[in-house]
């Protein structure tokens, strides 16, 4: 212990004090901070570079599953559209078919219809020409019939004799 | 509490640790007058090179060492401004303005024209002192490693000046991980988010212990962190930091601490008060034990060459020195970071005991 007493100096404490003082605040201000300073800054700048990369990938991965996404919902729209247009076709032509059907028995009908009432008229006409015919005709023979007085007296009596026996 | 009992227990293993070297530096003192052996010129030999010089010595050509003066600045009736080579001329007495003085064992203290000097029963001299502010030989380390520091720093941190993103270039490349490291191992962990207020006093101690080691194992042979004044300075600046960044709760903690019955209290309070000392003290003991302790033992393994020449030959000695030197050298390098790590990992973590926030209901 009284070798290092011996050994201190005040003259080389004093030196050490003075040039301590230098390194620390001289050579802080020149060096230690502004590199102190520097490398925090570029830590900073690597992690923010590496946290907007890894956003980046993130924000790439949420594009790549969005527009699969969207292909995929515009192909189900695609299929649903295709779908609908399929069904609303077939039901344009089942009621094509359905009202054709309907107009060609309407029409049908109505042929029927008209037939059969030419039909009944011509008919009708032919009665009339027969019952005309057949009174003409009668006529005719009644008044071949009875151009001779005898005869008629002798059909009168006939009628009568009838008439008696009822 | 944990922590506390740490820094005893450290404290005394360090206290243990130093004992023998103390020991041994004051028994080679008491020899002084007998012829010396080979044993005890390097013992002396490594007993200047661990002491702060005012001459600053490259090597040793017989008994002179071969280097070159630096300037001593006293203040003693005014400011004196004079080379040591003053020291080497003549009787080894500086002669200034009228006052004498004599360089004794890296000390400079008042003589007359004689240089005579008086000295109590455990060989110190009791000559006054003049307040001595020389540029020693670790003070030029001191900063030859301060420029350093600028010279590697101001160049990282123009780097960054064309924008964070750029790369830094040649040395700032070493340095990068090297500041990185102290911010993520030992700042943030220990500290939390208010680190970067303390952050520019962790990067000075770090590189400053760590470039002032490494200057340490170079042949020039400074030895700056294994000097008491040096780590004491070091020591007091996280003490007076921690003390003065310190919150309510740490202070709390020391006199009136929380959840623990109140007779406890009036004991714990001068145990946490003690080691509230302790803590800087062993900071200090520490980087000035193991640097010491490191350089003494290479110039050990180093005067292998001389010690064992009779034994070993020439050539062995040499070959075993240099095969241990070079073993003890790796791992002081190791030790050269490890002591830069420990010293600035303790004191942030002093630093984070001082400004943690503590929830109210954790206890």
């Amino acid at each position: 212990m009284e070798a290092l007493l011996n050994q201190f100096s005040y003259g080389l404490f004093f030196w050490q004090l003075i040039i301590l003082l230098i390194v620390i605040f001289i050579l802080g201000k020149f060096a230690w901070k502004p590199i102190v300073n520097a490398l925090e800054e570029r830590e900073k700048g690597i992690s923010d570079a590496l946290a907007s990369a890894e956003k980046a990938k993130l924000e790439m991965a949420r594009l790549t599953n969005e527009n699969e996404q969207l292909l995929k919902e515009a192909r189900e729209e695609r299929d649903a559209i295709l779908k609908e247009a399929k069904v609303l076709k077939d039901k344009i032509v089942a009621e094509a078919k359905e009202t054709a059907q309907a107009e060609g028995a309407k029409l049908i009908e109505a042929a029927k219809r008209e037939i059969e009432d030419q039909k009944l008229k011509a008919l009708a006409e032919v009665k009339n020409q027969v019952s005309t015919l057949s009174l003409e005709i009668a006529r005719k023979v009644l008044t071949k019939e009875f151009e001779d007085q005898a005869k008629q007296e002798a059909y009168v009596a006939d009628l009568l004799k009838d008439v008696k026996l009822n | 509490m944990v922590n506390l009992r740490r820094a005893l227990l450290i404290l005394a293993v360090l206290l243990f640790a130093v004992n023998p070297f103390t020991t041994r530096a004051e028994e080679a003192h008491g020899h002084g007058d007998a012829p010396k052996t080979e044993a005890e010129k390097v013992n002396e030999h490594i007993q200047h090179h661990l002491q702060d010089d005012h001459y600053f010595t490259l090597f040793k050509k017989g008994e002179e060492y071969v280097g070159f003066p630096l300037p001593v600045i006293l203040i003693d009736n005014g400011l004196k401004v004079f080379s040591s080579g003053k020291f080497h001329e003549g009787n080894g007495v500086a002669e200034v303005d009228g006052q004498y003085y004599v360089n004794y064992h890296g000390k400079i203290y008042k003589t007359d024209a004689n240089g005579s000097l008086t000295f109590d029963e455990h060989h110190h001299p009791t000559n006054a002192k003049p307040w001595d502010f020389s540029i020693t030989k670790n003070v030029v380390g001191l900063m030859v490693a301060t420029l350093l520091l600028f010279w590697g720093f101001t160049s990282l941190a123009k780097t960054y000046k064309k924008g964070s993103n750029n790369l830094p270039k040649g040395v700032g490349r070493v340095l990068e991980p090297l500041v990185l490291y102290v911010r993520d191992e030992m700042a943030i962990p220990n500290i939390g988010h208010r680190y970067k207020e303390f952050m520019p006093y962790l990067l000075s101690v770090f590189f400053l212990i760590f470039t002032l080691n490494l200057l340490g194992l170079t042949p020039i042979g400074f030895n700056v962190t294994g000097n008491i004044s040096v780590t004491l300075c070091l020591a007091l600046f996280t003490f007076i930091i921690t003390n003065i960044k310190a919150n309510k709760d740490y202070w709390k903690h020391i006199f009136w601490m929380p959840g623990v019955p109140v007779p406890f209290k009036f004991v714990l309070a001068p145990i946490e008060v003690l080691g509230m000392f302790t803590k800087p003290f062993s900071l200090m003991l520490r980087l000035f034990a193991n640097i010491t302790a490191g350089h003494s033992v290479v110039m050990g393994l180093i005067a292998i060459v001389y010690l064992f020449q009779r034994e070993l030959t020439i050539p062995g000695s040499i070959g075993v020195s240099m095969l241990l030197t070079l073993v003890l050298f790796f791992l002081e390098l190791l030790v050269a970071f490890l002591q830069a790590f420990i010293f600035t990992m303790l004191s942030s973590l002093f630093i984070g005991m001082a400004v943690e926030e503590h929830s109210h209901d954790h206890h």
